[in-house]
């Protein structure tokens, strides 16, 4: 009855003592850098064995399958695609052989270069995988070449690779990689590889490759967390306070005992960043809610924070009149203000979002004696194994965490604090106390899921944007108000620089626009006690909205059309420029908009913004009906992110990352009432659906830079293009967000 | 209670309690994990299975409730032609992201092309419009669902 799972424990699982020692005592080579090799018993194993695998990113078995291990987390955004093409291109693979599974967490294996730890995030997984992933397919061919070699007693150089066949055409001798690979595998793993230029490459840059992901999730076949079933798994639904800050005074679990199914209730302990609560254990999923929702827990709220958000917002509104820490300084803003011929002053409000992955969060956690076995979509496998390992005490390379797809994740399952793994782990420990081993899932239902705080952050902008007699932007002022996502992470030295939280300023710190004077400035709020995180793009959901709109609105005071004012101040910014033109000229800029229906009025807006070293440019279609409702009509994109790897993977990423921008820019807002979240569920916490979503044209430019990211930089420009096209149609700017429709203040 | 019914095609005997959602017998019990939990309420349609044909969500569709019917779920939905069409045109068009919301989108666009072959552009809005994907892979849904009627038809 028990479904089968199978992770694949090599390469280099964790608890295996000799190729720790072997990866540590090789990190100083050349090759460490790019491809730590397997150590010296995967190798023997492989020799004897069917298998080749000339390191930990690939195997190559009898049968000709090459199976590719993914150091990046599969949550949508195509990373398995993408590595495995990477792998594949440089080993000439046969695309219909590549399978990818996701790797262990290994941090000197699978190190993600752009984090300096194992993790995904920051929409860097090409950019930090493109040689590595490379190298790790060139190294594979070469050595299925020299044991072809060795075998037909002819010059490796005369022998070709296409397609998964190796061919030597004066002697007309083929053979499949799967025919090669225990011969390769007694091959010496060569110290140097040539890697294909870019007019070579046949994978990489194909318009269309199947994804590697996709027939099994189309057949249901794709193991997600959710669906991990373990002998005598027993599966958790917890009880969180409604309150963060709270803790459990008493519980009386006879109610949740009565239900049929359920084993045991357990109260687990909470910390500063994570809840404390009550779980009830049951044999399945439906009994355990039952219990849970049959629970009566008496909460100690005496350290409860019960802030309301509009009082939050009140308090950033005053704390904007003060001047705050300089995240840039450039000229002398207050100079250029008093000698300005126009001032444009506005306030921008962003509420907290939620994540809402389709997956709600949950995790697998089996313990054993002085070990910990965990199953996740895992996006930050360092940090999470080193949070569980000083959690229980016991050495990371105690902690083993098995790849699974992730439903979602959006940064929620990159948590700078690993609440939800921890509240797992802590929620087995609780159990194990009571004598119960068995594996426990931690399930959490959409309301916890929504509840569950890590949002991202409430902002509050305060501009000013001065403008001469010509038109001209002569000064340049923000003072951004809000929480730091990054102050409570571990990567806190990197990301705090002189205070300033990078994250809570990129995208307006760093403006593209060429402004003679540059006053950017952040209030970090440490008293609210909402946890934050990262959200699909970061500092760039609310940065660029600003950014975008107020120099809109500056080319409106000009009098001048809103893509040639951006040009005249992008002069030097090449892939901004193309991007912009790219969009603006596929969208049919300054050509007039069919008009709309029944007293309806139609309208246009433009926004381009760099985020993840991605240029992305939006034009977005409205209607606004009599009544003020708003239709949006059609996006077209265009974006520089160097190389596609997987164009189709591009498009997708912008597609969804336009869906998502608009699902928040239309919808988005979580709010405290007294502290509780008033949101649950998908009916008062909206996302868009299928009839919301607009009709998406995406256009890459072309590029043979090296690859930037893609996962992010969709989102930024979508809402303040949409802005922008409802100022175009109605003359309403938008202000805050989420936009409040019907709109007000429409006149038909 | 014991609950007999026929899942994909095979009778099938579930002891749950009656209240029991079809979705976590379906899941817990009867290990066909395809079917996917998004939030219990019949806001998302992650869970969508057919009943006789007939698309429901199975996580307010208690398992007592079908009793002696035809359940069909995502792992049983290619035993037919429309089935079929539907997940090569999935494919064709690599539809999927994070793919947790897809078993529900295919089961309402397999039932929405059964009750309808020809959709126009409104008729698939109107009938996806129960099943949310925050990847919002919305666009090619409907690119996919006007492939599979073309290659029915």
């Amino acid at each position: 009855m028990t479904s089968q799972i199978t992770v694949e424990r090599s390469p280099g699982a964790p608890a295996d003592p000799v190729r720790r020692r072997f990866v540590q005592g090789s990190a100083g080579l050349v090759l460490g850098m790019y491809l730590a090799p397997l150590g010296a018993a995967r190798a023997a194993q492989a020799a004897k064995g069917a298998d080749f695998r000339p390191n930990a990113f690939v195997r190559i078995g009898t049968d000709g399958i090459v199976t590719i291990y993914a150091k990046h987390l599969e949550m949508g955004q195509g990373a398995y695609t993408g590595l495995a093409t990477l792998l594949a291109e440089e080993l000439d693979a046969d695309w219909e052989s590549v399978r990818v599974e996701g790797a262990p967490a290994n941090t000197e294996l699978y190190k993600n270069f752009a984090l300096d730890m194992q993790g995904t995030g920051g929409s860097t997984a090409m950019s930090n995988s493109y040689e590595q992933m490379r190298r790790a397919g060139a190294t594979a061919r070469a050595m299925l070449v020299a044991a072809a070699a060795e075998r037909w007693r002819v010059p490796a150089g005369e022998i070709t690779v296409a397609k998964g066949i190796v061919s030597h055409a004066s002697s007309g001798r083929r053979a499949g990689f799967g025919e090669l690979a225990q011969a390769a595998a007694r091959q010496s793993v060569p110290a140097q590889v040539r890697l294909k230029s870019p007019g070579r490459f046949g994978l990489i840059g194909k318009p269309v490759l199947r994804r590697a992901d996709g027939a099994d999730k189309v057949r249901a076949r794709a193991l997600f967390t959710q669906d991990v079933q373990l002998p005598g798994m027993l599966v958790a639904v917890p009880a969180h306070p409604p309150r963060f800050g709270a803790t459990v005074r008493r519980v009386d679990a006879s109610k949740a005992l009565a239900v049929p199914g359920v084993r045991a209730v357990v109260q687990f302990e909470g910390s500063a960043t994570r809840f404390a609560g009550v779980a009830v254990l049951a044999d399945h999923t439906w009994a355990a809610r039952k219990g849970r929702d049959a629970l009566a827990v008496e909460w100690d709220e005496s350290g409860a924070y019960r802030e309301s958000s509009d009082g939050i917002l009140a308090r950033y509104r005053e704390i904007a009149a003060r001047p705050g820490l300089a995240a840039t300084s450039k000229g002398d803003a207050q100079a250029a203000f008093a000698s300005a011929a126009r001032i444009i002053e506005a306030d921008f409000e962003f509420p907290y979002l939620a994540h809402a992955s389709m997956e709600p969060l949950n995790c697998v956690v089996r313990l054993g004696d002085g070990q910990c076995e965990i199953w996740n979509g895992e996006q930050f496998q360092t940090p999470d194994q080193r949070s569980v390992a000083d959690y229980l005490r016991i050495p990371p390379e105690r902690v083993t965490i098995h790849q699974l797809y992730a439903g979602g994740s959006f940064g929620r399952r990159a948590s700078s604090t690993a609440d939800y793994v921890l509240e797992a782990v802590a929620i087995a420990r609780a159990a194990r106390a009571q004598g119960i081993r068995a594996p426990i899932k931690m399930a959490w239902m959409r309301e916890d899921d929504m509840r569950g705080g890590y949002y991202r952050p409430m902002f509050l902008h305060r501009a000013r944007v001065g403008l001469d007699a010509k038109g001209r932007i002569t000064a340049w002022q923000v003072r951004i108000v809000g929480q730091s996502i990054v102050e409570s992470s571990p990567f806190a030295p990197v990301a705090v620089k002189n205070g300033v939280d990078i994250t809570s300023v990129e995208g307006l710190s760093d403006l593209s626009y060429d402004v003679p004077n540059l006053q950017v400035e952040l209030h970090t709020v440490r008293d609210v006690a909402v946890p934050v995180l990262w959200f699909r793009s970061v500092g760039h959901t609310h940065t660029a909205f600003t950014a975008e709109t107020l120099v809109d609105e500056a080319a409106v005071a000009a009098g001048q059309d809103p893509v040639a004012y951006r040009r005249a101040l992008l002069k030097g910014r090449p892939r901004h420029l193309a991007a912009l033109e790219l969009a603006t000229q596929r969208a049919g800029w300054g050509k007039p908009l069919a008009p709309g229906l029944d007293g309806s009025r139609r309208g246009r807006g433009v926004a381009v913004h760099e985020s993840f070293h991605s240029v992305a440019a939006q034009v977005v279609e409205v209607t606004v009906a009599a009544d003020g409702a708003l239709k949006v009509d059609r996006v077209v994109c265009a974006i520089d992110c160097g190389i596609a790897i997987n164009p189709d993977v591009v498009r997708a990423q912008m597609e969804g990352g336009i869906g998502f921008a608009l699902s928040a820019a239309l919808h988005g807002a979580i709010t405290l009432k007294d502290g509780v979240v008033e949101q649950s569920n998908f009916h008062d916490y909206r996302v868009i659906r299928i009839n919301e979503m607009p009709r998406v044209e995406v256009h890459i430019v072309p590029s043979q830079a090296k690859p930037t990211g893609v996962g992010e930089p969709g989102v930024p420009p979508l809402a303040p293009a949409l802005a922008n096209a409802i100022f175009n149609a109605v003359g309403v700017r938008v202000r805050s967000l989420p936009i409040r429709t019907p709109l007000a203040g429409v006149r038909a | 209670m014991t609950i007999r019914l026929n899942i994909n095609g095979a009778d099938t005997a579930i002891d749950a309690p009656g209240d029991m959602p079809l979705l976590w017998a379906l899941r817990d019990l009867a290990r066909l994990t395809g079917t996917k939990y998004g939030c219990g309420m019949a806001l998302c349609g992650a869970c969508t299975v057919h009943v006789d044909g007939t698309p429901v969500r199975a996580c307010v569709t208690p398992v007592s409730a079908v009793a002696g019917r035809r359940v069909t779920t995502i792992e049983g939905v290619g035993a037919d032609k429309v089935g079929q069409a539907v997940q090569a045109a999935w494919d064709a068009l690599n539809v999927v992201q994070c793919g947790y919301c897809q078993s529900g989108q295919q089961m309402s666009a397999v039932a929405l092309l059964r009750a309808n072959p020809r959709p126009s552009d409104a008729d698939i809005d109107n009938a996806m419009s129960g099943n949310l994907c925050r990847c919002a892979t919305y666009e090619r849904i409907r690119a996919a669902i006007r492939h599979a009627a073309q290659a029915l038809a």
